[in-house]
């Protein structure tokens, strides 16, 4: 056989083995750490300077709702705590954030406040989570006409506005409210979108070979779904529990602003706020601590969800 | 004057003198989370004009990106840092944006891979080729819209006209890739990059693309840049191969050249492994009456003692009905239609066929995993359909599957021990300790240290993950194993270790396999006998060896020209 | 495409019959005697109150009080409010206020959102992204009542750019920034689900095929990465007009509005309970229409959707 003619730079060349030296083919690097999908997370997370603001935050303001008499020896709830004649004083020694117009110092109803718009976030997103998750989960596995019949339930509390109906609830049941009150009503129609986020999820993930190899070793259908699928389903719960989180603490705030959230003997910010609203023009800044701590609260979870999001996303995973 | 042959025997066109492309000491690197990764590293690449030469390598060799940073396209934080790029003579290394854009599109060309997602699916496919005329000054308004349709037509695209005016999501992949390959010679560009253009589509559709892309391309005088992991299908479609591995070119030259004599491991190791060309010598040696040591499956030539069959499928049926647009107005569509076949113990049954022909829904039937709509399965003279809730469950263990995607079939949340360990929990056999010894077991038989129970799927890598789903198959000691494409989504290097991991599990454990899949060539090598079906249909049932031999059905014998590298010539040692 | 539409119709029925229901019950099955609450301290005439209970057919079982009502609805006839006007006259009257402010709030989420949060996705990772990011984090943070309580007071009153009130004087210019407030929270949502968006399609295979082409960068991304990204983010502005009517009621009491809002707000305190279900179900009626719009555009947006 002849030898076919090349042109230039085409010629037969082949490296020199010891400038390109071949690896085992798809051999396992044995010396790595191994690392789970939370801990690849947790990595990914510890770099982030936005996370540790925001567990910081967390941290100091779940501090104040759990222990307020650690922050201010001043009992704000005390019969004798408001004195009339220091009406809406500035700033002075023991009192760093003046007097409201009833005389209360502002710094330790800013602080005992913290407990009950905290209190209505948590538990709020602790309802929410186990009503929704189980809903959005059964609709999504099981699929057929549970998952049609959940699906138009779902449709008829989000065709209410989330608010309104807060407002309409809450205002009739006027003699009844309370924190536990209002985490129900907060409840009731926040779960549809965590129901919603499941179904997609458990959607998303049902077809997936590794539950039909579950499928396949003879696992029944619910504990793959409780084994397998649940636990798969869980970043984008958790990414959105975490906002919610914070937007029920704005709902409930919203609400006390109203006066049909939280009641007047409950020290709540959304009710300061409101009470200082009437003196905005003459003194504002009665109305800018509590507003200024409830934004910090909320914030510190919302960012927190966010940064967790990210570091929960795939694409920044994939290897 | 020698006139110079192709790897096909055919003569070559002699062409221009001067290079079109000339790229030298390529250097191109990405930046991650952990620093800068090299991804190529002094890369060499010479093509003249009206030439096709072709990149091969494996996934992470480089031979997209070099591709890629041809065009200056190279994805996310990817840059050249070195070497240099010249195009008609011109350095275009590091062109300002402006020059860039018009150097694509009317110098040079692209074909991407996946015709899915390279189209977008909000604009008509014939304003998606018009606005490659626009944006190259070459028509306008309906001076361009008869020239959509004129390439369409030229593209192969039937009814051209109509077509122009849908979308891609009511195209097949076979009349997307055709439509992106319009695109990509609208203004007639001197070099045409295909980056592995038909690897997404069935073979058959793949050969009838690629040769009408040759023949355009020989006619327009276009370059081309063909990339693609397939070794037959490169020394096929190229005259000149260029060998990449982890970034650097290992090996280049004459595709004849490099096919009979390669000089670098890598390419020696390919050249052993790619199914292509393994199945074109074991049928060269069957030709000449030699036994080929490439023959993983037990050849039908000796007597063997009568084996039972451990599956055997009468009349399978399995029709869907699918929702339609309007209420209760329900379409049928039959995925398997009248199928029957038999599996001896101890031997490997391929089914083959295209994508539609039902293949993996007679998988997921055997597997009990759907129910059929008419006909029996009979696993070991029992027929499924008679078994109670406990005696299936305890069916389950002697059939097991492996599926496609690695990256899909272990659970990311379970580590890898829990993964192997699951089936025997679930089965309640043994206990703790007995059960970890189990898993050390079966991780030693898929030939992975112990150390790696610990470690979580996202650390592996695909021939890694399908070796775990393998011990997972193994955990309960089935009898048989459906393999599901289980090769298919792996590099060639790894698919053929895991095919003679396979062969060897099955010599070793008596084990029966159902292997699903749409790649000819690997049934070559591994299976005894052959059911080629074609939508819904089993069209051919017969041994390798006389599907190989003597195909009796046209639809067959498409396939096995479909094969890439089906015309090459004889290699094998003995180039005189 | 046309089944597409009938069928999303008939599917909102069973949504209207079972959110007004929801309205009904969480209005009148709640404890407590309406009629009694409304005179508060004053106390009422037996007649009076007898009278009241007979129209309003306090009465009769919940079911048929659900069926008075829903048969009123549909010949719309909303009743009277419980100091005698006719409330579809009162709706005559509030509703083009609110209409026309929640449609200032929109425009504003949506060019302003769009806006930013296309540079932003263009520039991912860059300081204006990262900015965009933090600041739409506060904006979510704040509760609309505080930023309109320090809009007010700044811009309105130590400022005196913008009237800090409307009242009777409804015009752009006084509802510009009550329309700002208003829209605040869902600007912020805006700008990310577009910024997510462009970002996401940035890298998108088709984009790269058509840089390939030889497009120039401003006609890929107006043509190709827009487009696409815009789809998410008008289903949600078309969802969110509903969700801005209802979110009314705060801004409307601050700005003093005389609108849907205001009106709500003063009929619950008084428990007006016929007031607040009508104005509720035409909230409600407004927000599933919406959606339905938001479906149908999407699926002109989209082609793939037409044939589902």
């Amino acid at each position: 056989m002849r030898e076919p003619t090349t042109r230039p730079d085409q010629h037969h060349f082949f490296a020199d083995l010891d400038e390109t030296p071949l690896l085992g083919v798809d051999a396992i690097d044995e010396h790595a750490a191994p690392a789970s999908m939370w801990q690849d997370a947790w990595r990914n997370l510890r770099r982030r300077p936005l996370f540790w603001i925001s567990a910081v935050l967390i941290v100091v303001v779940l501090a104040v709702a759990i222990a307020p008499s650690l922050f201010t020896s001043i009992d704000p709830n005390a019969k004798t705590a408001c004195d009339l004649s220091h009406s809406l004083e500035g700033p002075s020694a023991g009192h760093p954030m003046g007097y409201t117009f009833q005389g209360c110092d502002v710094y330790s109803r800013v602080v005992y406040g913290a407990r009950p718009s905290v209190a209505v976030g948590v538990l709020t997103t602790i309802i929410v989570v186990l009503i929704g998750v189980a809903v959005g989960a059964f609709a999504g596995f099981f699929g057929g006409w549970f998952d049609s019949l959940l699906s138009r339930v779902t449709d008829i509390f989000f065709a209410i506005p989330f608010v309104l109906a807060a407002i309409v609830v809450m205002s009739s049941l006027k003699s009844h409210r309370g924190v536990i009150t209002v985490v129900i009503v907060l409840g009731v129609f926040g779960w549809p979108q965590v129901a919603r986020i499941t179904r997609g999820a458990v959607l998303g993930l049902k077809n997936s070979d590794f539950v039909t190899a579950s499928t396949a070793l003879g696992t029944s259908r619910l504990a793959t779904l409780r084994r397998h699928i649940l636990p798969n389903a869980a970043a984008p719960i958790i990414v959105y529990a975490t906002v919610a989180l914070g937007t029920f603490i704005v709902a409930e705030a919203t609400l006390s602003f109203l006066g049909i959230g939280l009641p007047d003997s409950v020290i709540s910010w959304g009710g300061d706020i409101s009470t200082a609203q009437r003196n905005i023009r003459t003194d504002p800044m009665v109305l800018f601590w509590p507003a200024a701590a409830l934004a910090i609260t909320v914030l510190s979870f919302i960012m927190m969800g966010d940064v967790v999001r990210d570091a929960l996303d795939p694409k920044a995973r994939k290897r | 004057m020698t006139t110079n042959l192709d790897a096909t025997g055919a003569p070559i066109q002699q062409h221009g003198t001067e290079p079109l492309l000339k790229v030298r000491d390529l250097q191109v690197s990405f930046t991650t989370s952990t620093g800068q990764v090299q991804a190529v590293r002094g890369a060499d690449l010479t093509i003249y004009p009206g030439q096709t030469v072709a990149i091969v390598g494996e996934s992470g060799s480089g031979k997209s990106t070099t591709a890629h940073a041809v065009i200056d396209l190279l994805p996310g934080t990817g840059k050249v840092t070195g070497g240099t790029i010249e195009f008609g003579g011109r350095d275009i290394t590091h062109l300002s944006a402006k020059e860039m854009v018009e150097i694509r599109g009317a110098q040079i060309g692209l074909v991407p891979q996946d015709p899915m997602s390279n189209l977008n699916p909000v604009w008509k496919i014939g304003y998606q080729v018009k606005e490659a005329l626009k944006a190259n000054g070459i028509a306008t308004g309906s001076e361009a819209d008869k020239r959509v349709t004129e390439l369409l037509a030229e593209a192969g695209l039937p009814d051209a006209e109509r077509r122009a005016n849908q979308y891609p999501h009511e195209f097949s992949g076979g009349m997307r890739q055709r439509a992106l390959i319009a695109i990509g010679l609208a203004a007639r560009p001197d070099l045409l990059i295909a980056d592995e253009p038909t690897s997404a589509l069935d073979v058959t559709v793949q050969r009838v693309i690629l040769d009408h892309l040759q023949s355009l391309t020989e006619e327009l005088g276009t370059a081309v840049l063909f990339i693609t992991h397939d070794l037959g299908l490169a020394a096929e479609r190229a005259e000149h191969l260029v060998v990449m591995y982890k970034g650097q070119v290992v090996e280049s030259g004459p595709a004849r050249k490099i096919l009979s004599a390669p000089q670098h491991p890598y390419t020696q190791r390919l050249v052993a492994s790619a199914p292509s060309l393994a199945s074109r010598r074991i049928q060269s040696a069957k030709e000449r009456g030699i036994e080929s040591d490439e023959l993983l499956a037990s050849t039908g030539g000796t007597a063997k003692p009568k084996a039972d069959d451990v599956v055997r499928v009468e009349n399978l049926t399995k029709v869907f009905q699918i929702r339609g647009s309007r209420p209760g107005k329900h379409t049928e569509f039959t995925a398997v239609d009248d199928v029957s076949f038999a599996v001896k113990r101890g031997t490997t049954m391929a089914v083959v066929g295209e994508s539609g022909s039902g293949k993996s829904t007679v998988a997921n039937m055997v597997l009990n995993l759907l129910e059929p709509t008419q006909g029996k399965i009979f696993f070991d003279g029992t027929d499924l359909s008679t078994l109670g809730k406990d005696e299936l469950f305890a069916f389950r263990r002697r059939v097991q599957p492996i599926f496609q995607n690695p990256y899909g079939s272990l659970d990311p949340m379970y580590s890898i021990y829990r993964t192997i360990e699951e089936p025997l929990r679930v089965h309640k056999v043994g206990d703790k300790k007995s059960r970890e010894a189990r898993v050390r077991e079966l991780l030693d038989m898929v030939a992975l240290p112990a150390s790696t129970m610990r470690r979580f799927p996202n650390e592996l890598s695909g021939g890694q993950r399908q070796r775990i789903a393998i011990a997972r198959a193994l955990a309960l000691k089935p009898e048989m194993i459906v393999c599901d494409e289980a090769v298919s989504a792996l590099d060639v290097l790894v698919q053929a270790q895991i095919l003679e991991l396979l062969n060897d599990l099955q010599a070793e454990l008596g084990l029966s396999y159902l292997f699903i899949t749409h790649d000819l060539a690997v049934v070559r090598q591994i299976a005894d006998e052959v059911c080629v079906m074609e939508s819904g249909r089993l069209v051919e049932r017969a041994t390798t060896d006389e599907v190989f031999d003597d195909p009796k059905q046209q639809y067959t014998r498409e396939l096995l020209d479909a094969i890439p590298g089906s015309k090459l010539e004889v290699f094998g040692g003995d180039a005189a | 495409m046309a089944w597409y539409i009938g069928r999303r119709l008939l599917q909102m029925i069973p949504v209207f019959i079972g959110a007004t229901l929801l309205i009904y019950a969480m209005v009148f099955l709640v404890p407590g005697d309406p009629i009694l609450a409304l005179a508060g301290d004053k106390g009422m005439s037996d007649a009076l109150h007898d009278q009241l209970v007979a129209q309003y057919h306090l009465d009769q079982p919940f079911l048929v009080q659900y069926l008075h009502y829903l048969q009123g609805i549909l010949t719309l006839d909303f009743g009277t409010t419980y100091s005698g006007r006719d409330v579809g006259d009162v709706m005559r009257e509030i509703f083009p206020v609110t209409i026309q402010l929640a449609v200032m709030a929109l425009i504003f989420e949506g060019v302003f959102g769009i806006g930013f949060g296309l540079i932003a996705g263009l520039r991912k990772g860059k300081i204006f992204d990262s900015t965009m990011l933090v600041a739409s984090l506060i904006v979510i943070a704040i509760p609309t009542f505080v930023l309109g309580f320090v809009l007010q007071f700044v811009v309105g009153v130590k400022w005196g750019l913008l009237p800090p009130t409307v009242g009777s004087d409804v015009s752009v210019r006084t509802l510009l920034m009550p329309a700002i407030v208003l829209g605040s929270v869902s600007f912020a949502y805006v700008l990310r689900l577009t910024r997510t968006s462009v970002s996401e399609n940035l890298s998108a295979d088709y984009v790269r095929t058509a840089t390939a082409k030889g497009l120039g960068r401003r006609r890929v991304v107006s043509v190709h990465v827009l487009r696409n990204s815009l789809i998410p983010v008008i289903t949600f502005l078309g969802a969110d007009l509903g969700a801005l009517m209802s979110g009314a009621i705060i801004t409307e009491g601050i700005f003093n509005i005389n609108g849907v809002g205001g009106t709500l707000y003063h009929a619950i305190l008084t428990s007006q309970g016929p007031t607040v279900v009508s104005i509720t179900t035409i909230l409600v009626i407004v927000y599933i229409f919406a959606n339905l719009a938001v479906d149908l555009l999407y699926a002109v947006l989209d082609p793939r959707i037409r044939y589902a």
